[in-house]
C-alpha cells in the first residue's frame, strides 16, 4: 500500500501542498436517485407492513388491558407480601411498556414502511437580513430619542442608583434561613452536665457499657446517654456525637502527651464522624487496627491515634476522653477537645476556645 | 386553488369539524403556522435522537412525577412506620421516609411509579450528556448555534440538580449520607461556607427543614427553569433550523431531510412512545434505589460500598482520589487562624470548574483559534476535525477516570484487587489518562481520514484476487460511484492560520498565542482527495480499479 499512503507523515509533502481553497475541488453531485422500496413497488408487500403495523396496534391494546387487569385484581391489603407487590409491579409495567411500545414501534414502522420516504431539500434563509438589522437600529434611535434619556442624566443616573439596590431586600429577606453558627459545632453532648459525666451507651438502645464487656477485639457503636431522650434535635446531636469504642491491647496504644489517661486499659473511643466530609467511619479492620471510611475510603490508625494513613482525610478522628465510674460503665471525662467532623472556616478558632 | 377565488369568497365550512377548526383559526391563525410549519424539513440521523430521549425523558419525569407528590409528604417530623413493609415496622423515621415506603408498599402502581421517575431522571442526565458529545464531536455547536451550546451546558446542570435534589427527598440512610457529604463539602468554602451550611439545612446538620426545602426546588423551581430552558433551546433550533451529516446534495446552504408531516412527525412522536415503552420495561423489572433496604437517616449507619446517582459519581470520585496528606504534607491549611481544607474544596470545586468551564467557553476559543466568522450548517464528521475530537475524547477520559473513581471501593472488591492500588493507579491516570487518550484519538482520526483519501482515490477492496498474465497477483479495487466519494472528500481540512498583523501593521502578542494554538490544531492534517488526484491514480495506479468485465481487466497496471 507504500504506493497510496498520500497523507502518511513520513511524506506528508503531498497533503495540499497549495491553500486548500486554491485546489479543484469534487463537485457536489446533487442528493442521490431515490430508491424504491418494496413496499412502494409490490402491492403485497405493502400490504404485508400494514397488517404489521395493525398488529403493533394490537399488542397495545393487549398492553394496556394487562395493566387494568393487574392494577384492579391485585388488591394491595394489611397482609400483602413483598412478592404480591413485586409481581403487581412487573405486571403494571409491561403492560405499560406493550401499551407504550406497541404504539410507538407501530407509528415508526407505519412511517418507514408506508409513509414517503423522499427526502427533500429546503433553503435554509439568513437568521438575520441587512435591512432588518438597519431597520431594528433606527427603531431602538427613535425609541432612545422619544425618552430623552440621553438628554436627561439626571434620570437616568437615578434610576441606575435605584435599581441596583432594589435587589439588597430580596436577598436580605433570606436572612432567617438558618440561625448563624456561633459556637455550635464546637461542642457535643458529651460536655459533663454539671459534674455528673455523660456514660458511654450502645447504639440505638442506649443502654450503658460497662468496661468489662469491651474484650480485646470487639468494637461497640455509641451513643451518649440522654441522646434517646431528647425532644428535639435528637439526629443533630447524634450527628455529632457518635463514637466508636474499640479495645486494643494497652501497649499497641503509642498516647501523646496529654492523653495518657483518655483511654482505659485499652479501650479508646473515637468520634465516628469522619474529618473529611463526615460519613460515619463505620468499618474496623480488627486485625490492623485500622478505621475505615465507606464513603471516601479515609483510613484511620488506631494504634497512632487515628492518624490518617490513607486516603482523602487530613486530620486524625478526634479522640474521646473516658474513664469507668464507681460502678464500672464507662463514661466520658469531658467533651471532645477539639470539633469533631468535617473542617469548617471557624474549626481552628473554635479548637483554641475549647482548650482555652 | 387559485389565489384570487379564495381571496374573494369567504371561506364556508361545510363539515362540524371544518366549521370548529375554522372558528379556532379565525381567532389563532393556525393557518399560517401549518403553512410555516406542516411541511418543515428535519434531517435524519440516529444521532439526533439523543436529545429527544432528553425532551421525552423529561414528560416522562413530570408526569411520573406529578402522580408521585400527591402522595408524598416532604415532613421531617418523626412518626413511627405503620405500614405494611413488615421489616420495618414501628421503627421511628421521618414522615417522608415513612410516606416514600406507603408509595412503593400500599399505593397501587406506586412503586412503578417510583421507578418510572428514578430510571426516567437517571435516561435524562445520561441522554443529555450524550447528545452534548453528539454535538460537540459533530462540532454543532459552531456559528450560530454557539449560545444554544450554552443553553444545553445550563440543561446539563440544571438536570443535575434536580436529580440530586429528587434523590435526597426520600430520607433514605443511603440519600442522607449524600446530603451529609454535601454539608461537609459546604463546610470547606471559606469564610461563608458555614454559613451557607447553617442557612441550607436552617440550621446544623441535619436539621428538620432541608428535605421541604429541597422538595420546593425539586418540584418547582429546578423543573420551571428546565422547562424554560427547553422552550428556548427548541425556539433556537427552529430558528437555525437542524443542522445536517455532510454528504451528496447537502451543503451550508440547505437543510435536507423529511418533511416534518407526516414523516417526521411520525417518526418522533413515535419514538415518544418508544422511550416510555423502554422506561416502563426497566420500571417492570429492574429495581432502582430499594428506599426499604437501607432504612431511615440515622447519622451513626452507614452501608460498604454506598454509589451516588450515576452523574454525581465524577465528583464524588475527585473527592476519592484527592490525598489528604502527602508524605506528612497536609492539605488542611491554617490560615490566619482559619482553617482552609483544600483537600475537600479542590476535588469538589475545581474538576467540575474546569469541564464546565471548558465546555462553556469552547465554541468561542475554536472561533478565536480558527477566525472562522462562517455559518455552519453541515456537520464534521470526528474524524475530519482530529485536534477537537482528540480534545474531546481527552475531556471525557478524564470525567471518566474520576467517574470510576466514585466505585474505586467497588472494583477493589469485584475484581479482587487492592482498594490502595486502584486509588493510586486512578490518580495516575487522573494526570496522564486525557494526554494518552488526546495523542491516541488524533492518531486514529488521521489514520482514519488516510483511509478515507485511499478508498477515494483507489476504491473499495472487492476481495476478488486476480492473476495478471505476467503472474502477478492483484487485489481489484472498485471505484466509488460519485455520491459514495463526495462523502468521502466533501469536507474542508483547514491549515494553520499564521499570526496577522492588526490595522497598525503590529502583530500582537495575543494574535501570536492565536497562531502558536492555531498550529498546533491545523499542523497534522489531512486533506481531502482532489479530482487531479483521482486522475493520477487512475493514471497511474498500482493495482487499478476494476469495474467489472474481463475485457476491463486488461487496462491495470
Amino acid at each position: 500500500m507504500g504506493n497510496h499512503s498520500d497523507g502518511s507523515p513520513n511524506h506528508s509533502g503531498t497533503v495540499a501542498t497549495a491553500g486548500q481553497n486554491e485546489v479543484e475541488k469534487f463537485q457536489d453531485p446533487g442528493l442521490p436517485p431515490h430508491r424504491l422500496r418494496l413496499a412502494d413497488t409490490d402491492p403485497v408487500a405493502a400490504k404485508r407492513a400494514e397488517r404489521q403495523v395493525a398488529i403493533l396496534f394490537g399488542t397495545s391494546v393487549i398492553g394496556t388491558l394487562v395493566f387494568l387487569v393487574a392494577y384492579f385484581a391485585i388488591d394491595l391489603g394489611d397482609d400483602t407480601t413483598i412478592a404480591t407487590i413485586r409481581t403487581q409491579n412487573l405486571l403494571l409495567g409491561l403492560g405499560t411498556a406493550f401499551a407504550m411500545l406497541g404504539i410507538g414501534t407501530g407509528i415508526v414502522h407505519w412511517a418507514k414502511a408506508l409513509m414517503p420516504d423522499h427526502e427533500v431539500s429546503e433553503e435554509r434563509h439568513a437568521i438575520r437580513t441587512e435591512e432588518d438589522r438597519q431597520a431594528a437600529v433606527r427603531i431602538v434611535d427613535d425609541i432612545v430619542e422619544e425618552t430623552g434619556i440621553k438628554r436627561r442624566p439626571l434620570i437616568r443616573n437615578t434610576l441606575l442608583g435605584a435599581v441596583a439596590l432594589a435587589p439588597l431586600p430580596a436577598l436580605a429577606i433570606f436572612g432567617d434561613l438558618g440561625p448563624r453558627p456561633d459556637k455550635a459545632l464546637a461542642h457535643t453532648m458529651w460536655a459533663p452536665d454539671g459534674d455528673k459525666l455523660k456514660r458511654l451507651t450502645r447504639d440505638p438502645d442506649g443502654t450503658p457499657i460497662k468496661a468489662s464487656d469491651v474484650t480485646i477485639g470487639s468494637a461497640f457503636h455509641v451513643i451518649p446517654e440522654g441522646l434517646n431522650e431528647l425532644h428535639e434535635g435528637k439526629l443533630n446531636e447524634k450527628a455529632k456525637a457518635v463514637v466508636l469504642l474499640m479495645r486494643l491491647d494497652p501497649n499497641s496504644l503509642n498516647p501523646s502527651k496529654g492523653r495518657e489517661n483518655w483511654s482505659y486499659n485499652g479501650i479508646v473511643a473515637y468520634s465516628k464522624i469522619c474529618t473529611h466530609v463526615g460519613c460515619p467511619v463505620a468499618l474496623y479492620e480488627q486485625q490492623t487496627h485500622h478505621l475505615l471510611c465507606p464513603c471516601h475510603q479515609s483510613t484511620f490508625d488506631l494504634t497512632q491515634e487515628c492518624k490518617v494513613i490513607f486516603g482523602p482525610a487530613s486530620r486524625p478522628l478526634p479522640q474521646l476522653p473516658i474513664a469507668v465510674d464507681a460502678e464500672g460503665y464507662l463514661v466520658a471525662t469531658s467533651d471532645f477537645r477539639e470539633p469533631v467532623g468535617p473542617s469548617y472556616w471557624e474549626r481552628d478558632e473554635h479548637e483554641r476556645l475549647i482548650n482555652s | 386553488m387559485s389565489a384570487s377565488s379564495t381571496a374573494e369568497a369567504p371561506f364556508v365550512p361545510k363539515t362540524k369539524v371544518g366549521s370548529f377548526t375554522n372558528f379556532v383559526d379565525e381567532r389563532v391563525g393556525g393557518s399560517g403556522i401549518l403553512r410555516e410549519f406542516g411541511r418543515k424539513v428535519f434531517p435524519d440521523h440516529w444521532s439526533f435522537m439523543f436529545g429527544e430521549v432528553a425532551l421525552y425523558s423529561f414528560v416522562i419525569l413530570l408526569m411520573s412525577g406529578t402522580f408521585l407528590t400527591f402522595f408524598f409528604d416532604p415532613s421531617m417530623a418523626e412518626t413511627h412506620y405503620q405500614g405494611s413493609y413488615t421489616p420495618l415496622y414501628n421503627v421511628e423515621m421521618s414522615v417522608a421516609y415513612n410516606s416514600s415506603l406507603n408509595i412503593s408498599f400500599d399505593v397501587r402502581g406506586g412503586l412503578f411509579m417510583r421507578q418510572v421517575h428514578h430510571w426516567a431522571a437517571l435516561l435524562f442526565v445520561a441522554s443529555l450528556g450524550v447528545h452534548m458529545l453528539r454535538v460537540f464531536f459533530t462540532g454543532a455547536f459552531r456559528k450560530p448555534r454557539e449560545m444554544n451550546w450554552v443553553v444545553g451546558g445550563v440543561l446539563l446542570i440544571l438536570a443535575m440538580a434536580a436529580g440530586f435534589t429528587g434523590y435526597s427527598l426520600p430520607d433514605d440512610l443511603l440519600s442522607g449520607n449524600g446530603l451529609r457529604i454535601i454539608d461537609g463539602v459546604i463546610k470547606s468554602i471559606p469564610v461563608i461556607g458555614t454559613y451557607i451550611s447553617f442557612f441550607l439545612f436552617g440550621g446544623e446538620f441535619p436539621g428538620t427543614a432541608i428535605i421541604g426545602r429541597l422538595y420546593v426546588l425539586h418540584i418547582l423551581l429546578v423543573p420551571a427553569l428546565i422547562l424554560l430552558m427547553i422552550v428556548i433551546h427548541l425556539f433556537m433550533v427552529v430558528v437555525h433550523k437542524h443542522t445536517q451529516y455532510p454528504g451528496p446534495g447537502r451543503n451550508d446552504g440547505n437543510v435536507v431531510g423529511y418533511p416534518l408531516g407526516p414523516v417526521y412527525a411520525a417518526k418522533a412522536g413515535g419514538f415518544f412512545f418508544i422511550v416510555f415503552g423502554v422506561l416502563a420495561l426497566m420500571a417492570a423489572a429492574f429495581t432502582i434505589n430499594p428506599i426499604w433496604n437501607y432504612g431511615p437517616y440515622d447519622p451513626s449507619p452507614v452501608s460498604a460500598g454506598t454509589q451516588p446517582d450515576w452523574y454525581i459519581g465524577f465528583v464524588d470520585g475527585a473527592l476519592r482520589l484527592m490525598p489528604g496528606v502527602v508524605n506528612n504534607f497536609h492539605f488542611e491549611w491554617i490560615v490566619f487562624g482559619h482553617t482552609l481544607t483544600l483537600n475537600v474544596l479542590l476535588p469538589a470545586l475545581v474538576p467540575a470548574g474546569i469541564i464546565f468551564t471548558v465546555l462553556f467557553t469552547y465554541p468561542w476559543i475554536e472561533r478565536w483559534v480558527t477566525k472562522d466568522n462562517r455559518e455552519h450548517h453541515v456537520l464534521d464528521r470526528p474524524r475530519n476535525a482530529p485536534t477537537r475530537t482528540a480534545i474531546g475524547v481527552a475531556g471525557f477520559t478524564w470525567y471518566c477516570v474520576m467517574w470510576a473513581a466514585a466505585g474505586s471501593d467497588l472494583i477493589a472488591t469485584h475484581f479482587h484487587v487492592s482498594l490502595n492500588d486502584v486509588t493510586y493507579w486512578l490518580r495516575t491516570l487522573f494526570f496522564i489518562g486525557p494526554i494518552i487518550a488526546f495523542i491516541v484519538t488524533k492518531r486514529i482520526a488521521l489514520a482514519l481520514q488516510r483511509k478515507d483519501r485511499e478508498i477515494a482515490l483507489h476504491g473499495r477492496e472487492t476481495g476478488r484476487i486476480v492473476r495478471l498474465p505476467h503472474g502477478e497477483f492483484i487485489e481489484v479495487h472498485a471505484p466509488l460511484d460519485e455520491y459514495k466519494r463526495y462523502k468521502l472528500v466533501g469536507f474542508e481540512s483547514p491549515a494553520p492560520l499564521p499570526a496577522q498583523p492588526n490595522e497598525h501593521g503590529v502583530v500582537t502578542r495575543k494574535e501570536k498565542r492565536r497562531a502558536a494554538l492555531s498550529k498546533w490544531f491545523f499542523e497534522d492534517r489531512v486533506a481531502p482527495a482532489t479530482p487531479a488526484e483521482l486522475e493520477a491514480a487512475h493514471a497511474h495506479g498500482h493495482h487499478e480499479a476494476i469495474t467489472s468485465g474481463e475485457d476491463q481487466k486488461s487496462l491495470s497496471h
